[in-house]
C-alpha cells in the first residue's frame, strides 16, 4: 500500500499541478460564464421587451406614455391609464405598509421579549412567502366583500363629506378597486419592508443606544433620536425595495383591481395597472397584432420604472451590503 | 449648606415641570409603543386570516378526487391531477437548470470576483433580477421560446421558472460562501490542492446547508408563481406531461377556476390554493429550520 502511494507519487510529481491547472481553468471558466449569463439575461429582457414593443412606439410615438385610449377595436393604445393605476396603487400601498412595517421592525428589534422575537419575525415573513395568487383569491372572495359591506360605506359617510379629499372617498362601494388593491399591495410588501428595517435597526452599535438610554431616553426617544437617524439611508432603501414590489405585483392586483380602463378620482373606483393589463388582455391578443405589441411595449415601461426604483433602493442599501 | 438651600427653592419647581414632563415624554413613548404592538398584531391577524381562510374553504373543498382525476368541464366530478403532476415536473426541472448556474455565478462573486468592477455588475443586476416582477420574465420568454418555436411549450415554463430561481440561489450561495472563513481556504490551498478543489470540497462543503435553505425558498417563490406561466406553457385542461406542448399548471388553473362563475371550479380552486399555499409554507419553515440547525 504504502510503497505503492509512494512510487505513484513519485512517479508523477508535475502531473497533479497540471490537472489541477486544467480543472481551475474550466471551473473558473464556468464560473465567470455563468456571471457572463446573468448579464445577457437582463440585457435580452431590455432588449426583447424593446423589440416587442418597437411597433407600437412606431405607431403611437412618445404620446404612448400619457394616451389614456386603449381601443382594441379602432387599434389605438396607450399606456396612460395603467401607468397612472401602477404608480398610485404602488404609492397608496407604501402609504399604508411603511407605518405598519415599521412598528413591526420597531417590536422585533426593541420591544418584544427574545424569546418571542424569533416566532414573529417567521410569521411575518411568511407573510411574504404566500404566492401572489393566494393574496388574490383571497383579497376577492374575502377582503372585497369587507370592503364593500362595511370599510367603504363607512368611509363614504365619514371622509365623503370632507371638503377638500372628500372626492377621493365618494362613489358606489364596489369593494373592488383601487384603495383594495393597494391595501392588499401593502400587506404583501410589508414583510420586505420589515425585514430590511428589523436587520439595519439591529446593525446600530449598542453603544449608542446605551448611551441614551443612559441619558434618560425612553425607548421611542432612542428610536427617534439614535436608531432611525442612524439607518435613515438604509430605511428608504428598503421603503424603495417594497415600491420595486408593488409595481410590479401581477396576479393579486388582477383580481382585485377591478379592471377599468379609465382614470377615476375616487379611490374605490376601478382601474388597472401595467401588469394587470398585461396579464389579462394577452389571452386576447393575436401573434402579430399592435396590440400583443403594445402590451410588450407596457412591459417594457414596467421594466425601467422597475428597474429605476430597485437600483435606487439597492444604491441607498449599498452601506448594509457591504457591512 | 445653606448657600445649597437657596437655589433649592427653585428646582422644587422645576422638578414638578420636569415631572410633568417626564410624564409626557412617556405617554408619548407609550402610545408608540402601543401602536407598534398594534401593528404586529395587524400583521399576524392577515396571515391568520388569510390560513384560516384557505383551511376552511380548502378543506371543505378538499377530496379523493382532487388528487386522482384530472380537470374536467364544469359540472362533472374533476380534480386536480393534471395540474399538480404538470406543476411538479415544471419546478424540478427548472430546479435542475436554475441550481447549478445559480451556485456558479454565486461561487465566482464569492471566490472569484471580490472587489473586482465585473463581479460587482453581477452582482447588481442578478440582485436586478430578484425583485424583478416576474411578469416580465414571462413576457420574455414568450418572445424568446414562444414565438419563434411555434407556440406554448412546458419548456417555455421550465425556462421562465429557472430564470426566477437563478438569481435566489446566486443571493444565497454568495452570502453562505462568504462566511466560510478564509483560514479554511487558505488551510487547503496551502496542502497544495488547487482552487477548484478548495471550492468544491471545502467552501460548498461547509456551507451546503445555507445553499439548500436557498434552493428549498427557490423552489417555494416559484411553485406559486403564476403571472410567467401566462405566456409560456399556458396551461392545458387535459392530461400532459410532453413539454413541448402547453402544460398544466396548479397556479394557472387556480387562476383560471377562481375566476370561473362555476361553483364547482371555485371550489377546485380553493383545493389547489390550500395545497399550494401548504407546500411553499412547509418549504419555507423547513429552509428555516434546517439554516437555524446549521448554525
Amino acid at each position: 500500500m504504502s510503497q505503492a502511494t509512494t512510487m505513484t507519487t513519485g512517479a508523477r510529481p508535475v502531473a497533479p499541478r497540471r490537472t489541477g491547472s486544467l480543472g481551475d481553468a474550466l471551473f473558473a471558466g464556468a464560473c465567470q460564464a455563468a456571471g457572463a449569463f446573468v448579464l445577457l439575461l437582463l440585457g435580452g429582457i431590455i432588449v426583447e421587451l424593446f423589440i416587442g414593443g418597437l411597433p407600437a412606439f412606431r405607431a403611437f410615438g412618445l404620446s404612448f406614455l400619457w394616451s389614456t385610449e386603449w381601443d382594441p377595436v379602432a387599434e389605438v393604445f396607450g399606456a396612460g391609464v395603467s401607468i397612472y393605476g401602477t404608480i398610485v396603487t404602488a404609492v397608496l400601498a407604501i402609504i399604508f405598509a411603511v407605518p405598519l412595517a415599521f412598528g413591526v421592525a420597531f417590536t422585533l428589534t426593541e420591544l418584544a421579549p427574545p424569546w418571542l422575537r424569533r416566532p414573529v419575525g417567521t410569521a411575518v415573513e411568511l407573510l411574504a412567502a404566500v404566492p401572489s395568487i393566494i393574496y388574490g383569491m383571497w383579497g376577492f372572495f374575502l377582503i372585497a366583500p369587507l370592503m364593500a359591506q362595511y370599510v367603504q360605506p363607512t368611509l363614504i359617510d365619514s371622509l365623503g363629506e370632507l371638503p377638500g379629499i372628500g372626492f377621493l372617498f365618494q362613489g358606489p362601494p364596489f369593494g373592488t378597486g383601487i384603495l383594495t388593491a393597494a391595501l392588499i399591495l401593502a400587506i404583501m410588501i410589508l414583510p420586505f419592508i420589515a425585514a430590511t428595517m428589523r436587520d439595519v435597526f439591529e446593525q446600530v452599535p449598542p453603544v449608542y443606544k446605551e448611551s441614551a438610554y443612559g441619558l434618560g431616553c425612553t425607548t421611542w426617544e432612542v428610536m427617534r433620536g439614535v436608531v432611525l437617524p442612524y439607518t435613515r439611508i438604509s430605511v428608504a432603501g428598503g421603503v424603495m425595495l417594497g415600491l420595486g414590489r408593488a409595481l410590479g405585483e401581477t396576479m393579486a392586483v388582477t383580481f382585485v383591481i377591478g379592471n377599468a380602463n379609465r382614470i377615476t378620482t375616487t379611490l374605490f373606483g376601478p382601474g388597472n395597472t401595467i401588469a394587470s393589463v398585461v396579464a389579462l388582455e394577452f389571452g386576447e391578443s393575436e401573434t402579430g397584432s399592435l396590440k400583443l405589441s403594445s402590451l410588450l411595449a407596457l412591459g417594457f415601461i414596467l421594466f425601467v420604472i422597475s428597474f429605476v426604483v430597485l437600483a435606487t433602493s439597492r444604491y441607498l442599501l449599498r452601506s448594509r451590503l457591504k457591512g | 449648606m445653606s448657600a445649597t438651600t437657596q437655589p433649592a427653592l427653585t428646582p422644587v419647581k422645576d422638578l414638578k415641570v420636569a415631572a410633568r414632563l417626564g410624564r409626557g415624554r412617556k405617554r408619548t413613548d407609550l402610545i408608540i409603543r402601543s401602536l407598534s404592538l398594534a401593528a404586529t398584531g395587524i400583521g399576524l391577524v392577515f396571515l391568520a386570516s388569510i390560513l384560516v381562510t384557505l383551511f376552511v374553504k380548502g378543506f371543505g373543498a378538499m377530496d379523493l378526487a382532487v388528487f386522482t382525476e384530472v380537470t374536467k368541464p364544469p359540472g362533472s366530478e374533476g380534480g386536480l391531477l393534471n395540474a399538480i403532476v404538470g406543476s411538479l415536473i415544471q419546478v424540478a426541472l427548472a430546479t435542475l437548470i436554475g441550481t447549478p448556474i445559480g451556485m456558479l455565478v454565486g461561487t465566482y462573486l464569492a471566490e472569484y470576483a471580490r472587489g473586482s468592477r465585473f463581479g460587482d455588475v453581477v452582482r447588481f443586476v442578478s440582485d436586478i433580477l430578484l425583485s424583478a416582477p416576474s411578469i416580465l420574465i414571462g413576457l420574455f420568454v414568450y418572445q424568446l421560446l414562444v414565438l419563434p418555436f411555434g407556440g406554448f411549450s412546458g419548456w417555455a415554463g421550465v425556462a421562465a421558472l429557472a430564470i426566477i430561481i437563478i438569481p435566489i440561489v446566486v443571493r444565497t450561495t454568495e452570502d453562505m460562501l462568504s462566511l466560510v472563513p478564509n483560514t479554511l481556504r487558505e488551510a487547503v490551498i496551502g496542502l497544495g490542492a488547487p482552487k477548484w478543489k478548495m471550492i468544491v470540497l471545502v467552501s460548498w462543503r461547509s456551507a451546503i446547508s445555507g445553499i439548500i435553505t436557498g434552493v428549498l425558498l427557490g423552489i417555494a417563490r416559484i411553485a406559486g408563481e403564476t403571472a410567467p406561466l401566462l405566456f409560456t406553457s399556458l396551461g392545458n385542461n387535459a392530461w400532459s406531461t410532453d413539454l413541448s406542448a402547453p402544460m398544466p399548471s396548479l397556479p394557472i388553473t387556480i387562476y383560471s377556476y377562481a375566476g370561473s362563475p362555476f361553483q364547482d371550479w371555485i371550489e377546485l380552486a380553493w383545493a389547489g390554493a390550500l395545497l399550494i399555499t401548504l407546500a411553499v409554507l412547509l418549504l419555507n419553515i423547513g429552509a428555516r429550520s434546517l439554516l437555524g440547525r446549521g448554525k
